[in-house]
């Protein structure tokens, strides 16, 4: 094989070459190992390379899933989408009479907190375990995205039904973060399943049944739910660390 | 330099102590961890990966005793895990997902799209990075899952079961792209496939109940087994000369 004249190797390397002269060198090149090693690119051409490769490659890349996800994962989607659906009944059915939304709203975000932090309810919880930003800042901001797509939905339907945000906004900042409380000993799902049923068996069954609003919905209750937020806080802080390993439980 | 480091590492699964008392002393290159179903692999593989905490003994990674948040989080930075079940989201496409976990890696914003790139590149699914991964096969999830845990090109990098159906051609590739890395990152592959340990490792660790029999070269394990033992390789008479001792 005839091997490419080292004067012309240096001028295509110097990208001086053109036309059918760069094309047939280039062809060389691509098959002879000796004739490669020859070529030395200087630096100023090799950076021209790779700035324009990175231009390709750093082209903003508007991903809403991403951008999504860095606020709440997928996992939670459903979760809170299914919250949604069920405060919007409540709010048909209080038209027609009852009290949901106000009994239903203090557990409404729990679903989605847990999903935050799960292993049965998110696949990715392991890798995710294993990242530097696993910890109570990644979980309280999924917390946070939570609470933004509910409160939302909640204040005007609230309005809307004549109840006060007072009854239920507090009992719903409370379970969410007792939610994490509990979570951080038993797992937040644990937490959460736990929570919301005795909720449901001793609150919302009875007031149902008795068609009258609990005592600890009244306006009055406010203390009890603010020293309940509290106690739950500092849990949470205390134990953040739990929230850099392996949710416990499923 | 020493990567990965365990004095009397006991780790809990559950109630049962699934790693009972393991020393480590792991430096740049690959490690095959190898074991019988229920040795401890996965507990030992999720211990490395700091998701689960020891129940006592030391562990030092990357020189950094693992206890504060912060000193946690900076080992997690240089740390690439794959685990034995690689759950991922359907929905996302192979860029979107391993873009997502380089920014759960806290990677530079600018640096993400091009780790992106060459990540993906490296797992061979440069053509189907924008396709979803509810559409991909079993074994180019596996590679997505290989894709996620060298994005942050981590110093010390835990596969468990990397290999499980990848099919011939790809094993090959996933071996020769474990010598490329094992230079200058202390690769960690658990399996209970003598033959991926025979293909790819400079140092084994067979590991029974919680505990390990055997830590060499795979020469030496080699050179434990007799003729009479069951198996078809010498890597793997000598497997079961080991675990048959132990169990005596
Ligand atoms: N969540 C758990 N709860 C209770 N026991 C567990 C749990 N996970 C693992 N174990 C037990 O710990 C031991 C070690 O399990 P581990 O998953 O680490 O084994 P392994 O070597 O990875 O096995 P395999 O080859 O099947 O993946 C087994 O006896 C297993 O039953
Ligand atoms: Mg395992």
């Amino acid at each position: 094989m005839t091997h490419v004249p080292p004067a012309l190797i240096a001028s295509y390397a110097q990208g001086l070459s053109t036309g059918i002269d760069a094309a047939v060198i280039e062809a060389h090149l691509g098959t002879c190992a000796s004739c490669r090693s020859k070529l030395h690119v200087p630096d100023k051409v090799l950076d021209e390379v790779w700035s324009e490769i990175d231009l390709g490659a750093t082209r903003p890349r508007d991903s809403v899933l991403v951008r999504a996800a860095v606020w709440a994962s997928p996992a939670m989607v459903p979760w809170i989408a299914m919250t949604v659906l069920v405060t919007a009944v409540a709010v048909v059915t209080d038209l027609l009479g009852t009290q949901l939304l106000v009994l239903l709203a203090p557990i409404a975000p729990v679903a989605g907190v847990a999903a935050a932090w799960s292993r049965g309810m998110d696949p990715a919880h392991e890798i995710v375990a294993c990242t530097p930003r696993a910890g109570l800042d990644l979980v309280l901001r999924r917390t946070i995205a939570v609470l933004a797509v509910l409160l939302p939905v909640l204040l005007p339907l609230g309005w809307l039904i004549g109840a006060s945000p007072a009854q239920w906004l507090l009992p719903c900042l409370a379970f969410t973060t007792a939610t994490l409380a509990l979570g951080t000993l038993i797992g937040v799902r644990r937490a959460a399943v736990g929570l919301a049923t005795t909720w449901v068996a001793f609150v919302v069954g009875p007031s149902l049944v008795t068609a009258s609003l609990p005592a600890l919905l009244e306006p009055s209750s406010a203390g009890l739910w603010l020293i309940a937020c509290a106690v739950a806080a500092v849990v949470v802080v205390l134990r953040a660390s739990t929230f850099t390993r392996l949710a416990s439980g499923n | 330099m020493v990567r990965v480091q365990a004095v009397g590492l006991r780790v809990r699964a559950g109630r049962r102590m699934a790693v009972d008392g393991i020393d480590l002393d792991l430096k740049n290159g690959v490690h095959g961890v190898l074991g019988p179903n229920g040795a401890g692999k996965t507990t030992l593989m999720r211990a490395l990966a700091t998701v689960l905490r020891p129940a006592s003994g030391e562990l030092t990674m990357l020189g950094t005793a693992l206890g504060s948040r912060e000193s946690l989080r900076q080992v997690r930075e240089r740390i690439g895990y794959l685990p034995q079940k690689f759950g991922y989201y359907k929905r996302f496409t192979v860029r979107e997902f391993v873009e997502y976990m380089a920014w759960l890696k806290q990677m530079p914003g600018v640096d993400i799209p091009g780790a992106v790139e060459r990540a993906v590149e490296r797992v061979g699914l440069g053509d189907r990075a924008d396709d979803k991964l509810s559409t991909l096969s079993g074994g180019m999830v596996r590679r997505v899952g290989i894709a996620q845990a060298i994005v942050n090109e981590p110093a010390v990098l835990l596969l468990d079961e990397p290999t499980a159906g990848l099919d011939p051609a790809e094993r090959m590739r996933f071996r020769a792209l474990l010598r490329e890395s094992a230079e200058d990152t202390c690769v960690v592959v658990s399996t209970h496939l003598v033959e991926d340990v025979a293909a790819g490792c400079d140092q084994v660790l067979l590991m029974d109940k919680g505990r390990v029999l055997f830590q060499g070269g795979t020469d030496e394990l080699a050179a434990a087994g007799e003729a009479s033992e069951v198996g078809d390789s010498p890597l793997e008479r000598g497997y079961s000369a080991l675990l048959d001792r132990a169990a005596r």
